[in-house]
C-alpha cells in the first residue's frame, strides 16, 4: 500500500478529485427516489381532483436536471481517474524497468526473466485498471449503499430496519463468496499453466517425441492436463453461481418485507403511499450497487495480488556495479589479478570457482580450457564484475568487451548492433571490425549492407554467421580485454584459424581471454588456464602444460 | 461472423442438446419470474392508498405469491447458471481436446512454419476466448432477447402511450453506446499497437540483458522503453476515459426515460389511464428494458472476438494430418480401442505401455539394420532443390558418418530417413521393405536418436532419462547415466535423480542437458543409432569416454553419426562427405585422406591451427 501511495503521489490532486465527483454524483442519485415520492404523494395524490400536473412536470423536470449534472460531474470523475490511473501504471512501468536493467547476473539468474516480463506487462496492466476501479467505485459504491440506508432511515426509520440488517448480512454473504471463489479462479489459473506447459513441451519437443515412439503418452499427459483444467474451472464456475441467485433471493424478500411494512405503516397513518415506492427504490439501487462491489472486489484481489509482485521486484536490491581502474600506461602492470579468489551461486552450494590465483598483463593471449561445467564461464563473469567473488579479491584494470557464449543480436540494422559498444563508432571502424571477425564478407552480400534489417535474436542469421557478428560487435567496442567465451565453436575449423590470426594481428591488440573446449585453438597461448571442477589444474604455456598437466594432456590427446 | 466458423462451433455445442436445451428452458423460466415480479409489487402498492384505506389481507396474499416466485426465480436462475458453466466447459475442453490431439499427428512441416507461440496460443488463449464469449453469448443473448420481448408485452398490457415512449427513446441509448464503442475501437488499436511494441522491447532486452549490460546499452534501453512508455501513457490514458465514457453516457438516457416515464405515467394516473402501483412497475421495467440492449451489444462485440478465434483454432484442427493408421502399428491400434472417451478419431489413448519394439538385443535379427537410399530427391522448398538423386546402400553394423558444411544436408537425410518429412522422388528401404509402406510407430522404433537440439521436459533427472524406457529400474538409469558420465555431475544437482528439471526447476547448462539426452538412447538401445551433432557441447574428454561407450552400444549395430569433429569419425566404416546436398566423396578415413580432396582438407585444417 505504501508503494501504491508513492507512485500515486504525483497525481494526488486527480486522485483526491476522481472519487470526490464519482461521490457527488451518487449524492445526486440518492435524490430520485425522494423525487418520485413527492410527484405521487404532492403530484398525483390520492384524491384526483387534488392533483397537481404542473408540479409532476416540474418534478420531471428536475430528474433530468439531475441527470445532467450528474452525467457532467460523472464525466470529470471518470477523467480524473483514468488520468491517475494511467499515469501511475506508466510511473511504475518505467521505475520497474530501470530497475531490472540495474539487476544483477545473480539477480536475474534466480528470479528467471520469464517472471520479469510477465510483471512488466500483465501485472502493471492488471493493476491500472485495479488503481483505475478503485476511483471510479469503490467509494461511490459503498457510499450509495450507505446513503441509501441512510436516506431510508430519514423516510421511515422502523421499515429501514430491514435493509439495515438485510445490506449487511448480504454483504457478509458476498464478501465470503468472492472470498471461497477467489483461491479456486487461481487454481484453475495454475491448471491452465500447467496445460501451457505441456503444450509448448509438446511442440519444442516434437521430433524426440516422435522419434520415441511416444505421441500416445505426451497425448496422455496433455489430455490429463485438459481435462484438470476443465475440472477447476466448472467447480469455481459452479460455486460462484450461486452468488447471482442468493443476491437476489436475499434483496427481494427484503423488497416484499418492506412494502409489508410500510402498508401496515400507511394505514397507521404514519407513511404515505409516496414514501413506500421510494423505499422500494432505495432497496433496488442498493442491489445495483452491491453487484457492482462484488464484481470489483474480483478485479480488485487481482489488483492486490499483482501489485505485491511488482513490489517485490522492485524491492530487491540492486548491485552497485563494479568500479574498474582506468588501464595503466605500461605494459608491465597485469590488466587482471586473481588472488586465491572463490565463487559460490548459492551459499549452501558447492563452490564454482576455488581458490584460483593468476594474473595476465596486456597484449597477452591466456586460454581457460576444461571440461563442460568446470567454472569457465564463471571466470569470465568474475572478470567482467557480475558476479562478485566469495572470497578472494579480483582486480582489474581497463575496458573489458565481451563475446557471450549465446550469440545474440538484436533488431535493428547490424550497424545498430555493431554501435553497442561504441555509440560513435565509424563505418571504418565497423568494417574493419568485421573483417577481423571473419564476417566482412557475408555482411557485403546482404542487401543494403551494414544497414540489413537483423530480425529480433538475429534469427535470419545462421549460428557460425551470428557468431562471428557478435565478435565484430565486441571489438568495435574500444577495450583492454576482449573475452571469448567459447565464441568459435559454431565456426569450423579454418574459419576459426583465420579469425584467431586476424586477433593476433591487431594492431595494439588487448589482453585476449579466449575460452575453449578445443586445445587445438589455445596451444600459442602465452598462459592456458586448466580448470576441473573449478579448481585450477595447471597454468602455463602448452610446452609445460603437456608435460606437467594430467588433465591437460587428456584433453589435448582426446583431440588428436 | 463467418457462417463456417460458426456452424462448426454449433456442432460442438449440439453434442450437449440436452444441456442447451435445458438452458434456454431455464432462461425462458428465470426471465418470466424476473418480470412478474415488479407487476406483483406494483399490484401490492395499488393496495396501498393511505390512512385507513389499505388492503392488508389482500397485501399478504400477493406477497406470499411473490415470495414464490422470487424463490421459483432464484432456483431458475441458479441452475440455468450451473448449466450454462457445464455446457461452456465443456465445449472449451472438446475443442482443446481436438487441437491437442492435432499436435501429435501434425506434419513436421506445419510445426517447423509455425512459431510454438502461435500454436499455444491459439490452444490456451484463443479457446478461452471462446468460452468467456460463449458463456457470455449463453448467459446474456437469451436472457436479454427474453427481457426486452417480456417487458414489452408486459408494458403493452399496462399503458400504451407510457410504453411507446419506452420504445421510442430507448434506441438513443444504444446510438449513443455504439457512437461511443466506435470511437473507443481506434483508442484500444491505438493502445494495443503501444503496448505490443513495448512488449517486443521488452521481452529483447530483458531475456538478454547480460548482454545488454555487458556493453552498458542498459541506459539506451532504458531510454528507448521511456519513449514507448510516454507514448502508451497517452493513448492509453484516452483509451482508458473514452471508453469509461460509455456509462455515464448511457445512464443518462436512462435517466431521461426514467424521467419521461416518471412524468407521463403520473400524468397517465391522474386521467385514470393507470394505477400508481403500475407506474412503480413500468419505472423498474423503463431500467430493465434498456439495460439488456447494452448487454447484448457488448455480447456480440464479444462473440465476434471469439469467433474469430474459434477460426484461429478450426484451422489447426483442419491441417491436414496423419491418421492413427498412419502413425501406429496394427497391435498398438487394438490396444488403442479402450481409454479416454473422444469423439473424434483421436488418438487419445489411456494404456500408454505400449511394448518398445526389440528392446531386448537378442530379439535383433541379422538383418535389422539394412538401409537403402534408391535415387533419392528432396527439397524443402520447390524452388531450392537440396538433395538429388541419391542412392546409397548401408548393409547391419555398418558405422556411417556424415561430414560436410553447414546447410549441405546432413540432417535432411536423418529427416527423411525417420520420414520427418517425405522424399519427393526415390526410396528409401529399411530391411529391403520401403519406409513409406510402414505406420511411423513402426519405422521409428527402428532408431534411436540423439539430436544437437537438447529437449529436457518438465521433470525428474530420472523422468527425462526414461522417456524411451518408463519402467527402467533405478539400477538401469544409474547404469546407463554412468555409461555417459553423467552420474557424477547428477550426484552434485541437488537432489540428484530426484532433482526437477525445466521451468522453475534447475537449468542445465548446454552439455549437460547433452548428456542426459544421449543418457535416453543408452536405456534403451535400438537396432540403428542415429547421433545429429549429439556432442557438439560436450568438451572433448568427455566426448572420446561417451565414444567408447557408444562403440560398445554399437558393435553390430547400424549407427549414422553427424559431428563437425573429425577426430570422433575417425573410426567409422563408411564417411559419406556431403557437400551441396550431393555426396562428393565417400570412403573410410584412410582412403578418403589418400583420396586427398575436400574430406583431407577438412581434416587437416584442424591441425594447421597449431
Amino acid at each position: 500500500m505504501r508503494f501504491i501511495s508513492k507512485y500515486i503521489h504525483n497525481y494526488k490532486k486527480e486522485a483526491v478529485l476522481a472519487p470526490l465527483c464519482k461521490l457527488f454524483e451518487a449524492t445526486l442519485e440518492l435524490f430520485i427516489p425522494l423525487i418520485i415520492a413527492r410527484m405521487i404523494d404532492k403530484g398525483i395524490t390520492s384524491d384526483p381532483a387534488n392533483a397537481d400536473k404542473i408540479f409532476i412536470l416540474k418534478m420531471g423536470l428536475c430528474l433530468v436536471a439531475l441527470a445532467a449534472t450528474g452525467l457532467v460531474i460523472s464525466v470529470t470523475g471518470q477523467f480524473f481517474a483514468a488520468k491517475a490511473a494511467t499515469g501511475f501504471a506508466a510511473s511504475v512501468r518505467r521505475d520497474l524497468f530501470s530497475h531490472i536493467m540495474g539487476f544483477s547476473y545473480s539477480s536475474q539468474d534466480s528470479i528467471g526473466t520469464d517472471t520479469l516480463i510477465t510483471r512488466l506487462t500483465a501485472d502493471i496492466n492488471r493493476l491500472q485498471s485495479g488503481v483505475n476501479m478503485t476511483l471510479r467505485l469503490l467509494l461511490r459504491s459503498p457510499f450509495v449503499i450507505l446513503g441509501a440506508i441512510v436516506m431510508s432511515f430519514t423516510v421511515d426509520v422502523n421499515c429501514a430496519m430491514v435493509l439495515a440488517i438485510v445490506v449487511p448480512l448480504l454483504s457478509v454473504v458476498v464478501v465470503s463468496l468472492v472470498l471461497i471463489t477467489l483461491p479456486l479462479y487461481e487454481k484453475n489459473q495454475k491448471k491452465v499453466d500447467a496445460l501451457l506447459l505441456s503444450v509448448k513441451e509438446s511442440l519444442d519437443g516434437i521430433r524426440v517425441i516422435r522419434a520415441f515412439t511416444l505421441e500416445k503418452e505426451n497425448a496422455r499427459e496433455n489430455t490429463d492436463r485438459n481435462y484438470a483444467v476443465y475440472d477447476a474451472s466448472r467447480h469455481a464456475g459452479h460455486i460462484s453461481a450461486i452468488q447471482n441467485p442468493l443476491t437476489l433471493l436475499m434483496i427481494n424478500i427484503a423488497t416484499i418485507l418492506l412494502i409489508y411494512k410500510g402498508a401496515i405503516r400507511v394505514d397507521e397513518g404514519i407513511l404515505t403511499r409516496g414514501q413506500v415506492v421510494a423505499l422500494v427504490n432505495y432497496t433496488s439501487q442498493i442491489l445495483v450497487e452491491l453487484v457492482k462491489t462484488a464484481n470489483m472486489m474480483i478485479t480488485l484481489t487481482a489488483a492486490i495480488a499483482s501489485g505485491k509482485r511488482v513490489t517485490a521486484i522492485l524491492e530487491s536490491p540492486v548491485e552497485e556495479p563494479v568500479s574498474r581502474k582506468a588501464s595503466p600506461v605500461d605494459g608491465q602492470t597485469p590488466l587482471v589479478s586473481f588472488d586465491n579468489v572463490s565463487f559460490k551461486y548459492h551459499d549452501d552450494s558447492d563452490a564454482a570457482v576455488k581458490n584460483l590465483s593468476f594474473s595476465a598483463c596486456k597484449g597477452q593471449l591466456i586460454g581457460i580450457i576444461g571440461s563442460t561445467g568446470c567454472g569457465k564461464t564463471t571466470v569470465a563473469n568474475l572478470i567482467t564484475g557480475a558476479y562478485k567473488p566469495t572470497s578472494g579479491t579480483v582486480d582489474v584494470s581497463g575496458e573489458i568487451a565481451v563475446v557471450p557464449q549465446k550469440s545474440v543480436l538484436f533488431s535493428g540494422s547490424i550497424a545498430d548492433n555493431l554501435k553497442f559498444g561504441d555509440k560513435n563508432a565509424s563505418e571504418e571502424k565497423m568494417w574493419s571490425s568485421l573483417s577481423v571477425a571473419d564476417a566482412a564478407d557475408f555482411v557485403r552480400q546482404k542487401e543494403g549492407g551494414l544497414s540489413y534489417t537483423v530480425t529480433p535474436g538475429g534469427k535470419n542469421f545462421s549460428g557460425g554467421q551470428r557468431q562471428r557478428l557478435c565478435i565484430a560487435r565486441a571489438l568495435c567496442k574500444p577495450s583492454d580485454i576482449l573475452i571469448l567465451d567459447d565464441s568459435a565453436s559454431a565456426l569450423d575449423y579454418a574459419t576459426e584459424r583465420k579469425l584467431r590470426d586476424n586477433l593476433l594481428n591487431m594492431p595494439d591488440r588487448p589482453l585476449i581471454f579466449w575460452i575453449s573446449q578445443r586445445a587445438a585453438s589455445i596451444v600459442s597461448a602465452d598462459q592456458i588456464l586448466v580448470l576441473e571442477d573449478g579448481e585450477c589444474a595447471g597454468l602455463g604455456n602448452h610446452e609445460t602444460l603437456l608435460k606437467e598437466c594430467e588433465t591437460y594432456r587428456e584433453i589435448y590427446e582426446s583431440q588428436n | 461472423m463467418n457462417k463456417k466458423t460458426l456452424s462448426k462451433l454449433l456442432k460442438y455445442v449440439s453434442r450437449y442438446k440436452i444441456c442447451a436445451a435445458g438452458s434456454l428452458i431455464f432462461s425462458v423460466l428465470s426471465v418470466v419470474c424476473a418480470l412478474y415480479l415488479p407487476i406483483l409489487n406494483g399490484r401490492a402498492i395499488d393496495c396501498i392508498i393511505e390512512k385507513g384505506s389499505v388492503d392488508l389481507p389482500r397485501i399478504a396474499t400477493i406477497l406470499i405469491e411473490a415470495a414464490f416466485v422470487i424463490a421459483a426465480g432464484s432456483v431458475f436462475q441458479w441452475i440455468m447458471t450451473l448449466i450454462n458453466n457445464r455446457l461452456v466447459f465443456s465445449v472449451v475442453k472438446d475443442i482443446r481436446q481436438d487441437a491437442l490431439d492435432v499436435i501429435q499427428r501434425l506434419p513436421l512441416s506445419y510445426a517447423d512454419s509455425h512459431s510454438t507461440g502461435d500454436i499455444v496460443s491459439r490452444i490456451i488463449t484463443d479457446a478461452e476466448q471462446i468460452g468467456d464469449g460463449l458463456l457470455l453469448g449463453f448467459s446474456q443473448t437469451f436472457t436479454g432477447v427474453m427481457t426486452i420481448l417480456g417487458t414489452l408485452v408486459f408494458m403493452l398490457r399496462l399503458n400504451i402511450t407510457v410504453t411507446a415512449i419506452v420504445v421510442v427513446i430507448t434506441p438513443l441509448s444504444l446510438f449513443v453506446a455504439s457512437f461511443i464503442a466506435k470511437n473507443t475501437h481506434k483508442y484500444f488499436t491505438a493502445q494495443s499497437e503501444t503496448r505490443g511494441k513495448q512488449t517486443t522491447l521488452i521481452n529483447e532486452v530483458i531475456s538478454e540483458e547480460k548482454t545488454v549490460q555487458a556493453f552498458n546499452m542498459g541506459g539506451h534501453y532504458i531510454g528507448a522503453f521511456n519513449e514507448i512508455n510516454d507514448d502508451l501513457e497517452k493513448t492509453s490514458l484516452k483509451a482508458t476515459f473514452y471508453s469509461s465514457l460509455t456509462n455515464p453516457c448511457t445512464r443518462f438516457v436512462n435517466s431521461c426515460i426514467y424521467a419521461a416515464v416518471a412524468a407521463i405515467g403520473a400524468l397517465n394516473v391522474i386521467s385514470g389511464g393507470m394505477t400508481v402501483g403500475s407506474l412503480t412497475i413500468f419505472l423498474s421495467y423503463a431500467g430493465q428494458y434498456t439495460k439488456p440492449f447494452n448487454e447484448i451489444s457488448s455480447v456480440l462485440t464479444e462473440l465476434q472476438n471469439a469467433a474469430v478465434c474459434a477460426g484461429r483454432l478450426f484451422e489447426l484442427c483442419e491441417t491436414p494430418k496423419y491418421t492413427p493408421e498412419e502413425i501406429f502399428t496394427a497391435e498398438e491400434i487394438c490396444v488403442a480401442s479402450d481409454g479416454y472417451k473422444s469423439h473424434t478419431d483421436a488418438i487419445t489413448i489411456k494404456d500408454t505401455k505400449t511394448p518398445r519394439a526389440q528392446s531386448d538385443p537378442v530379439a535383433l535379427s541379422g538383418t535389422s539394420g539394412n538401409v537403402g537410399f534408391d535415387n533419392v530427391s528432396f527439397s524443402y522448398t520447390p524452388d531450392k532443390p537440396l538433395i538429388r538423386n541419391l542412392n546409397l546402400n548401408i548393409t547391419n553394423g555398418m558405422h556411417v558418418a556424415i561430414v560436410g558444411p553447414t546447410g549441405c544436408g546432413k540432417t535432411t537425410l536423418i529427416n527423411l530417413l525417420e520420414r520427418f518429412y517425405d522424399v519427393n522422388e526415390g526410396k528409401i528401404n529399411l530391411n529391403g521393405q520401403g519406409i513409406t509402406e510402414m505406420p511411423y510407430h513402426g519405422l521409428r522404433k527402428h532408431f534411436g536418436m540423439v539430436l544437437q537440439e537438447t529437449w529436457i521436459k518438465t521433470g525428474t533427472v530420472r523422468d527425462n532419462i526414461c522417456i524411451g524406457k518408463p519402467d527402467a529400474t533405478d539400477e538401469e538409469v544409474e547404469k546407463a547415466a554412468r555409461a555417459v558420465h553423467a552420474h557424477s555431475f547428477i550426484k552434485r544437482l541437488p537432489h540428484g535423480y530426484d532433482t526437477m528439471l525445466g521451468e522453475g526447476g534447475s537449468v542445465l547448462s548446454a552439455g549437460e542437458a547433452q548428456l542426459l539426452c544421449i543418457c535416453r538412447v543408452m536405456i534403451a538401445i535400438p537396432s540403428i543409432l542415429i547421433l545429429d551433432e549429439a556432442t557438439s557441447s560436450i568438451d572433448t574428454r568427455t566426448e572420446h569416454r561417451i565414444q567408447r561407450a557408444f562403440s560398445k552400444m554399437t558393435a553390430g549395430r547400424t549407427s549414422f553419426i553427424i559431428a563437425h569433429r573429425l577426430s570422433t569419425i575417425k573410426n567409422s566404416d563408411l564417411i559419406l562427405v556431403m557437400k551441396d546436398g550431393n555426396i562428393i566423396e565417400q570412403g573410410d578415413h584412410n582412403s578418403l585422406m589418400s583420396f586427398g580432396g575436400f574430406y583431407s582438407e577438412l581434416y587437416n585444417s584442424q591441425f594447421v591451427l597449431q
